[in-house]
This record gives structure tokens, sequence and C-alpha cells, in this order.
């Protein structure tokens, strides 16, 4: 009894025996790199190579109203358009490129802060944790609703913080100057933690023996970070750009929620994502949509590579 | 995140060197700052659930920012009235299925490009996380418009799926790169097969791995917006779409909207709370290697 039932547990258990393999199991086997790595890369593949084609063909067609209709082909129309466009797109790419470049520096800067702050252990760092955490995983439309109510100009509660101080009641994002900037605001305040923690890691997992060796040789906390912390730190800061990089030239859950479709009445903060969406779901302009789509994209690629290369050429060094 | 290195201890400085103002002021300094960080991060978030417990006449009420009577009244009008746990149901259904299949392919692709270092097929995978999504929508669009499936949850699961998968393929790799080769290599020589070895003793020993991945790929999943925004039919709504009813031209419900938001972000934040751990090891994943 106990034999017959030992049996088939103990063949599993004890591998050695050699095993009668079948003859798809040998080819699995052999086959196993692309086995293994073929099903995901062929569903990103399809859904990302098929897309992106038909969006370069789109932009160079005149495909608007249907993506169904007929579309003529018009060469470079579309490209000679945007480029062009001075009223849409220039600004769009200027708050693109001015919404990135703000948030990420004001990200870093703070994130390193945050960074410094929870880096030795103290009282308490369970607590901070959680709050770092927290608007990190918050669903940004759902911040965006939230700031909208404390950015409300009659009754948003930032009105009243900054009346304590005297400072008269902002229209925030209800102005046509300022919408831009208070959405910059609501950004860093959701994305800051993530840099805060990917620099965080970079600091733990620094060697403590140049830190020892500065101070030794009587440098100041300032002098220690400044020569010793941040140049040990660039890989890391450089991986947080990248990464923060990429998704602020996209923001759009933030900009959707707080102002709406085509970023507000006078399209005050409308970015080249925004403008895109506005044109293929708004308006249908499937062609000119996709030329922007391209440019933007191509824009990324470009800041992409002008931050990977930098690193590329360092590490060579 | 653990420190290895202790800190020295306070008797291992000179006690007769002067230490400079900046030494001697910074646990002072440092408590404000972290205070301050900790209030400026909190804050909004307190001020969206005390907003969601007012009755609309005392939102508009600024004597009663902090003290006020409060009320369930926006939560039960939100679950009950405009059907909002339905929304829940929905996104928790695609998170999980999109992560849950995102895993299945994920992994055992990580595995292989982690081990066979297939830099360019990873890249591949990563394009996903650098394309604006805009930009595949309307493709999107048409053909699943044509198989007739935007409205139904394959649709979104599928989209989903493309939000998670670059994620745990990025998270897996850095995972399957830290773990030794010798334990699989020692389960070869006693006879299992590559995939065996695979299947019986490197899947086992990454579960903490999975779990980061996972539990990341729901986050992203649950608060995506703007797949869900094209793809989603009135059934299939999730709950970053349905929030956008209570926005109307003319007024907005703010209570309700502040109540609904609560109800997106509060089970999230409990997800988050439970697997802190596994969310920051997952968020900075790759990025210590440089």
């Amino acid at each position: 009894m106990t034999s017959t039932t030992l049996e088939p547990t103990s063949a599993q258990a004890a591998p050695p025996r050699p095993k009668p393999t079948s003859a798809f199991s040998a080819w699995a086997n052999r086959h196993r790199k692309w086995l293994f790595a073929a099903p995901a890369m062929i569903f990103v593949a399809v859904l990302i190579i098929f897309p992106l084609v038909w969006t370069a063909w789109l932009s160079l067609t005149d495909s608007h109203g249907s993506v169904r209709a007929a579309a003529k082909f018009i060469g470079l129309q579309n490209y000679a358009t945007v480029l062009t466009d001075t009223t849409r797109f220039w600004p769009a790419v200027g708050r693109t490129v001015l919404f990135t470049g703000v948030v990420l520096v004001f990200e870093v800067v703070f994130g390193m802060c945050i960074a410094l702050l929870l880096w030795r252990p103290f009282k308490g760092e369970r607590w901070v944790r959680v709050a770092v955490l927290l608007p990190l995983v918050a669903t940004p439309v759902a911040v965006g609703m939230m700031w909208r109510l404390i950015f409300d100009p009659n009754i948003g509660f930032a009105n009243q913080v900054i009346g304590w101080f005297g400072i008269p009641p902002q229209p925030w994002l209800a102005g046509q100057e300022t919408a831009l900037w208070t959405t910059m605001f609501i950004d860093v305040w959701q994305w800051t933690p993530m840099v805060a923690l990917i620099l965080l890691a970079g600091l733990t997992s620094l060697s403590e023996e140049p830190q020892e060796a500065a101070k030794i040789d009587g440098a100041s906390t300032w002098q220690r970070f400044w020569f010793v912390t941040l140049p040990l730190m660039m890989p890391t800061v450089i991986v947080a750009i990248l990464l923060r990089g990429i998704d602020a030239l996209k923001t759009f859950d933030i900009l959707y929620a707080t102002k709406g479709k085509g970023g507000g009445s006078f399209n005050e903060v409308e970015t080249l994502n925004v403008y895109a969406y506005g044109l293929s779901f708004d308006y249908n302009q499937y062609g000119v949509s996709s030329t922007v789509l391209i440019l933007f994209f191509l824009l990324i690629i470009g800041v992409m590579w002008a931050l990977t290369g930098r690193r590329n050429k360092k590490k060579e060094a | 995140m653990a420190r290895t290195t202790p800190l020295p201890a306070a008797g291992a400085l000179p006690a007769t060197r002067r230490r400079p103002l900046s030494t001697r002021a910074y646990p002072a300094f440092r408590t404000v700052a972290l205070v301050v960080t900790v209030v400026a991060l909190l804050l909004p978030l307190i001020w969206m659930v005390l907003a969601s417990l007012k009755t609309n006449v005392d939102i508009y009420d600024p004597s009663k920012s902090f003290v006020f009577a409060p009320t369930f009244e926006n939560y039960v009008n939100v679950l009950t009235r405009n059907n909002y746990f339905v929304f829940v149901v929905n996104s928790f259904w695609v998170a999980f299925v999109s992560t849950l299949l995102s895993l299945v392919l994920g992994v055992p692709a990580a595995y292989s490009m982690s081990r066979f270092t297939m830099h360019r097929s990873a890249l591949v995978v990563l394009m996903a996380r650098v394309i604006p999504g805009v930009s595949l929508l309307v493709p999107w669009y048409y053909v699943f418009s044509n198989l007739r499936m935007v409205g139904g949850f394959e649709v979104l699961i599928l989209s989903h799926m493309f939000v998670a998968l670059p994620l745990i393929v990025y998270i897996m790799m850095g995972y399957f790169d830290s773990m030794p080769l010798e334990l699989e290599e020692s389960a070869q020589v006693d006879g299992l097969t590559p995939i065996g070895a695979f299947r019986r003793i490197t899947l086992p020993l990454s579960v903490a791995g999975m779990a980061t991945a996972g539990i990341l790929a729901f986050i992203f999943s649950w608060n995506n917006f703007m797949f869900a925004l094209v793809l989603s039919g009135s059934k299939t709504k999730t709950l970053p779409v349905a929030i956008f009813d209570f926005v109307s031209y003319a007024s907005i419900d703010w209570g309700g909207l502040m109540a609904a938001a609560t109800v997106v972000t509060l089970p999230i934040m409990v997800v988050a709370l439970f697997a802190q751990r596994y969310i920051v090891s997952g968020l900075t994943a790759g990025a210590t290697k440089g």
C-alpha cells in the first residue's frame, strides 16, 4: 500500500531517472529561448507595429470624418500644414517641452531632497514612507478632480490658504496664464515621490567608503553631498529623468481631468498628447492627428536618444 | 531597501571636536522638513476625503473646512444611484485578468530575455512604454470596432495588458538577472529538463518578484484612463472613466465627485499599504544598476 502510493511521488521527487522525453518536449526544450520570449513579443509587436505603420500611412493622407472613408494620398502636405501651424501645433510643442522641463527640474530637486531626508534611519520612518507612496498610487484622474476642488477660485482650499498670508485669490486652473503652471504643480505633487524612491534606492546602494574617506578628510556635509554623493548618483539621476521624462512628455490624465477636452477653452494646457487626442477623437482629423503623433513620437525618441547617448558615452569613458 | 551599513555609533566621533552648526542643527531641521513633506503629500488626499463627507452646502462654507457634521450621503448616492459598484467590479475584473495574463506571457519572456541576454528583443517590449498611447488608439479602435469588440471586456483587457506587460517584463528581467544560475544548473544535472528546471526551481523562487510585478501592473491597470476612455462601453466602463459622470458643464456635484474619487483611490491605497515593500522594489527596479 505504502509502496504503491509512494512510487509516483518518489519518481517525481528523484529526478535522476532518465525521463522518456517526448519528441515535443525535446523540441520545446531546445527552442525554449524563443518559445518563452515569442508570445510576449508577438503580442506587443502586433499591437504596436500595425498601428505605427498605419499611423505613418494616415499621416500621408487626408483621412478625416470616418476612418472607414476612403482617404486620398496627399504626400507630405499634412507635414507642411502642421509644421507651419503656429496657432495650435507649435504652442502645443512649446507647452509639452515646457511642462516636461519644468516638472522634471522640480521633481528631481524635490525628489533628491526627500531621498536625502529618508536616507538615514529615523523614528517614524514607516509613516513617512507611506506618505511618500500614497500620491504615487492614487488614481491620476481622481487626483486631477481632487486638485480641481482645491484650486477652485471661489470655494477652493488653495485660495483660503494663501488668504491667511494676505495673498489675493488666484484663478489657478481657471486662469489662462496660470492653468499650465497649476497642472505642473499637480504633476510635481503626484510624481516627485516616484523620483524620490528611485533616488533613495540609488543612495542606499552607494558604497559607504567614499563618504567615510571624505569625512576623514574634513569635508562638510554640503561638500560631501556636492563632491561625493551627487557625482556617484548621476547614473541613477539619469535613469529617474529618463523614466519620468517619457511619462511627463505623454501626460494626459491630469490635463484631461482638470481642463477637459482640448485643454480648456483657450487650449491653455493643450500639449501634443492632448492636441492629438482632440484631433483624433473630437474632430476626427485622422490625417493631421497622425502627422502630429509621428512628429511627437520623433520628439520622444530624440529626447531619449539624447539622454541615453550621454549615458553611454560616460560609460565608455 | 535594507540598510546594510550601520551608522557609526555616536561615541565614535571624537567628543572634543567642535561640530559645525549645520551638523548640530540638522536633526531639528530634518524633523521639520519631514513633517512639511508628509503634510504636503497627505493634506490634499485628506482634503478629498473630508469633502466627500460634507454636504454640498458645507463644501461652499470656508468656516467648515475641518469642522463639520460628517455625512455618508455622498457615498450612498454614488454607490446606489450611479451604479458605481458595477464600475468597481469592472475595474477590478479588467485589472485582475490583464495582470494575470500579462504575468503568464511576461514572466517566461523576461526569463528568456535575461538568461539569453536578448536585449534587442527586450527593447521591442519596452517600446510599448515609449509610444504615446494616442497613436495606437485610432488604429486599435478601427480594428476592434470592425471585429465588434469595442465595448466588450476583451478589448479593455487587451489594452490594459499592453500597459502591464512591459512593466512585468522590465521588473522580472532585473529579478532574473540577479538570481544565481547555479540552482537551475544543478537541477539540470540531476536530470530535470531546462523547462522543468524553470518550472520547478526558478518559478517557485521568483514568487516575490512576481508579486512585485503583479501588484504594480494591477495598480497601473486600475489607474489607466486613456485606453478605457476610448475603448470601454457603457457596460464595461471602468472607475476612472465613470468619475466624469459627475462633471457637467453647468455645475459640479463636488460632494459626489469627491466621494467617487475616494472610491477609485481608496482600494488601491489599501493595496499599497499592505504591499508597500513590493511596490517600492518594483518602482525602483533597474534604477540602481544604472
